[in-house]
């Protein structure tokens, strides 16, 4: 009852709300999303800072390793951009299917099972031109995630089975499958102590890109947060998702396809997470092997929760990950840290930005509908009257 | 365990409770003898609710106090309320459904030992439903109870924690009419001996009538009137809730129904539940053109499952759903070219995303036409400008209370939501339109204004399905009455000849 007699004292008069007021309004909403996962990884910062301090290391030193890996130098810079490829990838992959309320941690299956289909694309392929055969590479790798990732959705969508678990679950079931191909079936013999496939060769191998000098994976992955941005929050069909994810009640009572939309959002996530494979495998490692299992997938997931699920703010955030991954080695051998270091800040910024995602719409200063009114009104503690 | 010893009486004095400057609750001072069975009324948002949570101790007064028996009695929390021998009976349920009675009733009890010895229990327990006016089998599992059961069930746990003071929220909107008698007669009665003192909240002016002594009005948080029942006319208890505002009458019907053009056509139809528990059977329901057809009926006998059909949210296992003649599922193409829209209950948690914007649900229905145009061409491009600028047309046309189109729609009150959702779905042409209770919540304003927006469909030509569990709504408003009773259609009736007994007695499942 509280909740219902609250909001008859919401009365902003439009008069009052002069131009000024309206910008101030518009900028505090698009602020907030900003100013929380930002204060949140402060804070998580702050956190290992005490952890640091606590082991008896100095948390100066560690900032200044991590500039120094993973941003001070040109070679520095070129290591984490090439980090943040696969990441901006991964990323897609949890932040899609969470437009429709999915949330999807398996990207790391897709990653090892994207990397393996092309490199496995590759031998039928070799009488082929680069220029054809390479997308041709990209397509399979995409194809592979796609039903990877997409069963998740479909398993959710028409089989109630929840898409955390299944993911998830199904990420081991892809890395044990691509195990078991790289050591049998699909093992280049030459490969002793460290089983691969057989390599892509040297002519299907992306070069760096101009200017930058870091693999082509980086531009299109930029490109891909891009186009997921302008999917998500200019066409009908991102918006018909975000309905879906918001209510599914209420998206079935305006008729729209969930099941659909939501098979095919993950199907596309799983596509983009198979594409971080496919460049590591035809710009990094020129085979696939084991270390294609390397965690990107697992990262994204921070990456796409510390960005909120923008496919915009992914950019930067991949790149800071990038960054402090990079510096991981450094962090090793000047702290004399153990390499779960990096995983420890991980660990503590994912959670400080799971615990920061029940502060939004509380703070008055974001949210011009608390302005006029007397209390704050929290949706989730309405009581039925 | 023995029966209660006797009523007590409480009194609360300048009772006031702030949301920060907005007052809840307003210097109540009131007054309810032990022994006497006292109405609270008022409209929602009057401070109800508010005032038995400080009561019962869910809420910290900002002001004022409780006597309990003419001692100050400081209640901190529900816990403290039970030991003074105040209960309360909530609105909804609050037995576990998978135990029986005799274990809710023994794990509700705060000094219940960590290791039963049920052989005492259930002598204590037979020994104590002696005494209780309602017999009631303890042994069946509370899931398997009727509604008029459980609510029993609900009112002997507060007897058993000894409770002597009883307030009740809405006590009958779960019951028929008859399970609704019953159980007030027998508290009625239970006052009439001195033995209970009851204080119960209704919207319902015959029940005060039949069953309270006394009553009082809140409205807007203050105490605005009260007396003994007989004293006061309906038009008096009515115009002290509603105050001075004008409310709109609702617009007349005009018209008879089109019986040459029949929209609606359900044949056969059977379906089930996602739990697979709950099974609805409609052998045969038309609605026509101009005409309402009301589906009345106790909540749970299938109204849910028959309005998540025609929403297309179950799949209907066998039988035909025709609108205008061809199959209906509940697409999004098909409702378009049909022109049928469905309001379901709660629309908040039903028709609205809560944390999209306002402009953002008022564009559910059109967001992929061109233009925002719900009768344009497909768009695979959303369109921000048309979005707003329809938005802001719409909440000014249907005067939706909100402090920004970008606002979530979760921050507006319950009757502004339901305006926002009748916005987006009743600005164009309708042929069918279903309703599940829509003033399901709301205050007088909002309800008279959604009765008369339906009313106004119907006028325009819209078949109108409406499935309600407010019997007054229904009588209110439906050409044609049809009562549903464990999944079926049982009884038929014209409006205009309506019987409410009759009625009564199908929902009850006597046919």
């Amino acid at each position: 009852m509280v909740a219902d007699t609250a909001p008859s004292s919401l009365t902003v008069a439009p008069s009052r709300s002069s131009a000024f007021l309206r910008i101030r309004a518009w900028l505090a909403r698009r602020s907030e999303a900003v100013a929380i996962p930002v204060g949140a990884a402060a804070l998580g910062f702050l956190l290992f800072g005490l952890f640091l301090a606590a082991l008896g290391k100095s948390p100066v030193q560690l900032v200044d390793i991590v500039w120094r890996g993973g941003f001070g130098s040109p070679f520095a810079l070129g290591n984490s951009l090439q980090r943040a490829a696969p990441l901006l990838f991964a990323a897609l992959c949890v932040a899609l299917p969470a437009r429709l309320g999915l949330v999807v941690i398996g990207g790391e299956g897709a990653i090892v099972l994207g990397g393996l289909a092309a490199a496995a694309a590759a031998q039928p392929l070799s009488a082929l031109p680069a220029l054809l055969a390479v997308p041709l590479m990209a397509c399979a790798a995409a194809l592979v995630g796609a039903v990877w990732i997409g069963s998740v959705g479909w398993l959710q969508a028409y089989r109630g089975v929840n898409a955390t678990i299944s993911s998830l679950l199904l990420s081991y079931i892809a890395i044990a499958l691509a195990n078991h191909l790289i050591e049998g079936p699909l093992r280049d013999p030459t490969s002793l102590n460290k089983p691969s496939t057989l390599p892509v060769g040297d002519a299907f191998m992306l070069g760096p890109m101009p200017v930058i000098g870091v693999h082509w994976g980086l531009g299109c992955g930029v490109i891909a947060c891009l186009i997921a941005y302008g999917l998500m929050d200019r066409t009908t069909l991102g918006f018909a998702a975000r309905i879906a994810g918001g209510n599914v009640r209420a998206a079935q009572i305006q008729g729209l396809p969930v099941g659909r939309l939501i098979v095919g959002f993950t199907a596309l996530g799983g596509a983009f997470a198979a594409l971080a494979g496919f460049f590591e495998v035809v710009a990094v490692q020129g085979t696939a092997n084991g270390t294609l299992a390397a965690g990107y997938g697992y990262t994204g997931i921070l990456v796409a929760f510390l960005a909120r699920q923008n496919p915009i703010a992914i950019v930067p955030v991949a790149f800071l990950l990038g960054g402090i991954e990079a510096s991981s080695g450094l962090i090793q051998r000047r702290m004399q840290l153990p390499d779960a270091t990096v995983l420890v800040l991980e660990g503590l910024l994912f959670l400080v930005v799971l615990m920061s995602e029940t502060l939004y719409g509380r703070f008055k200063l974001f949210n011009p509908h608390l302005w006029a009114e007397k209390r704050a009104p929290v949706p989730s503690a309405r009581v039925p009257a | 365990m023995d029966t209660p010893p006797g009523a007590i009486g409480v009194e609360t004095i300048g009772m006031t409770k702030r949301f920060g400057a907005f007052a809840a609750l307003d210097d109540v001072s009131m007054k309810i003898e032990a022994g006497g069975f006292h109405a609270l009324l008022g409209e929602n948002g009057a401070g109800k609710s508010t005032l038995v949570k400080c009561v019962m101790g869910f809420y910290a007064p900002t002001a004022g106090s409780v006597l309990v028996d003419g001692r100050e009695a400081e209640i901190t929390n529900p816990k403290g309320a039970q030991a003074r021998g105040l209960g309360m009976v909530y609105q909804h349920f609050t037995l576990v459904p998978s135990l029986t009675g005799a274990e809710n009733l023994v794990i509700s009890r705060a000094d219940a030992p960590a290791i039963l010895d049920w052989k005492a229990e259930r002598a204590a327990l037979s020994a104590f439903m002696a005494g209780m006016p309602f017999r009631l089998n303890l042994d069946r599992p509370v899931a398997e109870l009727a509604a008029g059961e459980k609510q029993k069930l609900e009112i002997v746990k507060q007897l058993y924690l000894k409770a002597r003071f009883l307030i009740l929220d809405e006590p009958t909107s779960v019951l028929t009419p008859d399970e609704a008698e019953g159980v007030l007669g027998l508290l009625r009665a239970m006052t009439d001996r001195g033995a209970l003192t009851v204080l119960m909240i209704s919207h319902k002016f015959r029940e005060v009538e039949t069953f309270a002594r006394s009553l009082s009005v809140l409205r807007r948080g203050r105490l605005v009137g009260g007396g003994a029942v007989g004293d006061l006319s309906r038009d008096d208890m009515a115009a002290m809730m509603i105050g001075e505002r004008v409310v709109r009458p609702i617009a007349a019907r005009i018209g008879v129904p089109d019986a040459a053009r029949e929209i609606l056509r359900i044949e056969a139809l059977d379906a089930t539940d996602a739990s697979g528990l709950r099974r609805i059977a409609i052998a045969d329901l038309r609605v026509r053109a101009r005409e309402i057809v009301g589906i009345a009926g106790v909540s749970g006998n299938g109204q849910k499952e028959l309005a998540d059909v025609l929403g297309g949210q179950i799949r209907a296992a066998g039988g035909r759903v025709a609108v205008a003649g061809e199959p209906y599922t509940g697409r999004r193409a098909q409702s378009r070219a049909r022109r049928v829209r469905f309001i379901p209950e709660e629309p908040l948690r039903n028709a609205c995303a809560p944390r999209m914007s306002v402009a953002e649900n008022l564009a559910f229905r059109a967001f992929d036409r061109r233009g925002e145009d719900p009768s344009g061409p497909p768009t695979l491009w959303l369109d921000r400008g048309a979005m707003t600028r329809r938005a802001k047309d719409l909440i000014a046309r249907f005067k939706v209370k909100t402090a920004s189109s970008e606002a979530p729609i979760a921050t507006l009150s319950g009757g502004n939501v339901q305006r926002a959702v009748l916005a987006r779905e009743l600005t164009d042409p309708v042929d069918l339109l279903i309703v599940v209770n829509p003033c399901f919540g709301l205050d007088f304003a909002a309800v008279s204004e959604i009765r008369t927006r339906i009313v106004a469909a119907r006028n325009a030509g819209a078949a109108v399905l409406l499935i309600s569990e407010d019997l007054d709504e229904i009588l209110e408003l439906s050409d044609r009455i049809v009562v549903m009773s464990d999944g079926r259609l049982v009884y038929e009736t014209a409006a205009a000849t309506a019987e409410i007994g009759t009625i009564g007695r199908h929902m009850a499942g006597h046919h």
